[in-house]
């Protein structure tokens, strides 16, 4: 890829953040009441109010949703990509805002899972109508969603690579020397590689250690032109670079378990950045399994593709390493309500504005939010930086 | 526990719905018969089934059914090690292997690999279709370690 295209960069920023979690993996709310305080906590966190909100974007009906908050958006964006899906927003967001179709962007996002099951509540699961390529030729043979494509990828890492449990399991204790630092996530008790291995294998080689978590969860965000960014509350944090790339949906459609979509989406973004993985201050890669943040180390480019297993083991990972990953305590340690990717872009905000308190990392001035959604489908990749980067 | 379940008349596994492209896959399992769908216009075999070549964008009058060898690689392989949690009772509720497959023909597919233990399955382990028989007569395409036919 060559001459790309640069006017994304700097041409759109994050300004608002907010998002609701418990140590308890409960929340005490749900559903639309969730999400709209989320939007107006996120618009109050920029200095905006709802008047000013004219583009929305909801993975399932932004149109629903730009309803029931009663704005009528020049920009919806309903793309739902999984967990990456709020990574797409802000690759589309900044775009929209770059070609002036909208100005003011929320991107929104609850879900509740833990407390669906312990209150009763009934969720509304959209079916398929008719055949569909999964349920024809993968679920007669039992692979579990969504840790068993994940299994099949780390099994064939293992083979080509030889990787090893242990290694996978660096990168669960590293998260939760994080998540240690976070008064809010949901784990905090320090483990170790052993304690990992120790816990019951699931779909093998996969840990329930090496798997995310079930909580409730929900966050925003709010977006404007770079310009206006300078005008309101907090710090902007500016869009550098963003990219997407799928290239498969169901496991068996994935060209090579080892190498993910990322490997487009990651160069791509750090191009129209003008950055390379070396200038990162903080790694945000969703780590809904142990395997999926080592891939993202190879596929960005933090290592070689097959050495994610000898870099982690290093401890870069961690407090104090180079490379600090997930330093809200990540998927594995911090939540999970289903897609993740909406706390990527808080925790990658917060960092970038100097706000994560024992956790900050010291002098963090570009961060990437890395999202993965579906079965290693879809990866997003958005460069975020502050004022000094541009 | 659906009611099914609970008067024994569930089948024991999920048994697949047949789309439009796949129908003469599944009668020919009948049969025991493995097909691949190829395209003759790039030579490769497609699957899943499309209505059109997804490696060359050939329509529907370049596809053909091939009867494949049975014979493939394991490409990789992981243990469910709890059933109950992926809704499967096929396996009597002991672990079982759940394996993408590369048949001879060049096509990758998901399966079991039966007839082993499944923690002794392999990535580039040597399989051989086997089949299950399904309540309306058509066969799962499982596989079992070894060159022999089944």
């Amino acid at each position: 890829m060559t001459g790309m295209d640069r006017s994304l960069r700097g041409a759109a920023a994050i300004v608002g953040v907010a998002d609701d979690v418990s140590p308890t993996g409960e929340l005490d709310r749900f559903g639309r009441e969730l999400e709209v305080a989320m939007v107006l906590d996120a618009l109050a966190d920029a200095g905006l109010s709802l008047s000013d909100v004219d583009g929305v974007c909801h993975p399932e009906s932004a149109v629903a949703f730009a309803e029931y908050l009663g704005v009528h958006p020049t920009f919806v964006e309903s793309t739902m990509t999984g967990g990456s899906s709020y990574e797409v927003h802000v690759e589309h967001a900044a775009a929209a805002i770059a070609a002036g179709v909208c100005d003011v962007v929320v991107s929104v996002y609850a879900a509740t899972p833990r407390s669906d099951r312990t209150q009763g509540r009934r969720r509304e699961w959209r079916r398929p109508t008719g055949p569909n390529p999964m349920a024809e030729w993968d679920m007669p043979y039992g692979l579990r969603t969504p840790m068993g494509p994940y299994a099949l990828a780390a099994a064939r890492h293992m083979h080509e690579f030889g990787t090893t449990s242990e290694q996978l399991a660096q990168i669960a204790v590293s998260t939760r020397q994080w998540a240690a630092l976070n008064p809010r996530a949901r784990y905090r008790d320090l483990i170790d590689i052993d304690d990992v291995l120790a816990s019951p294998l699931q779909v093998s080689p996969l840990h329930l250690l090496d798997c995310c978590l079930v909580t409730d969860g929900a966050g925003a965000f709010v977006m404007t032109s770079a310009e206006r960014a300078r005008t309101l509350a907090k710090p902007p944090v500016f869009v550098l670079g963003a990219a997407t790339c799928t290239d498969h949906m169901v496991i068996g459609q994935m060209p090579d378990l080892t190498t993910t979509p990322g490997a487009v989406s990651g160069p791509r973004a750090f191009e129209m950045a003008g950055m390379e993985p070396g200038d990162v201050d903080v790694l945000m890669g969703y780590d809904s399994f142990t395997i999926t943040a080592l891939l993202h180390l190879e596929d960005l480019g933090f290592c070689k593709k097959g050495e994610g297993g000898p870099f982690v083991a290093d401890g870069h990972l961690g407090p104090g390493g180079s490379l600090p990953m997930n330093t809200n305590g990540g998927g594995l340690s911090f939540t999970h309500p289903g897609m993740y990717g909406m706390f990527l872009i808080t925790e990658a905000a917060r960092q970038l504005r100097g706000e994560g308190g024992a956790r900050q990392v010291a002098g963090a001035n570009v961060a990437v939010a890395h999202g993965s959604g579906m079965f290693l489908s879809v990866m997003s990749t958005a460069v975020l930086g502050t004022e000094a980067t541009l | 526990m659906s009611p099914e379940q609970a008067a024994g008349t569930a089948p024991a596994r999920f048994e697949p719905p047949v789309g439009v492209e796949g129908a003469a896959f599944w009668e020919a399992t009948r049969e025991r018969r493995l097909l691949v769908q190829w395209c003759t216009s790039c030579d490769r075999g497609v699957f899943y089934p499309r209505v059109f070549c997804p490696h060359c964008a050939a329509g529907a009058d370049a596809l053909e059914w091939r009867t494949a060898s049975g014979r493939a690689t394991v490409y990789a392989a992981v243990v469910e090690h709890r059933p109950e949690a992926a809704g499967a009772n096929f396996s009597g509720g002991k672990p079982y292997c759940v394996a993408l497959v590369d048949l001879e023909e060049g096509v990758r597919m998901l399966t079991n690999v039966v007839g082993c233990p499944p923690d002794d399955v392999r990535s580039g382990m040597p399989v051989t279709v086997a089949w299950e028989l399904l309540s309306d007569g058509r066969q799962l395409p499982l596989f079992e370690p070894g060159q022999m036919a089944s």
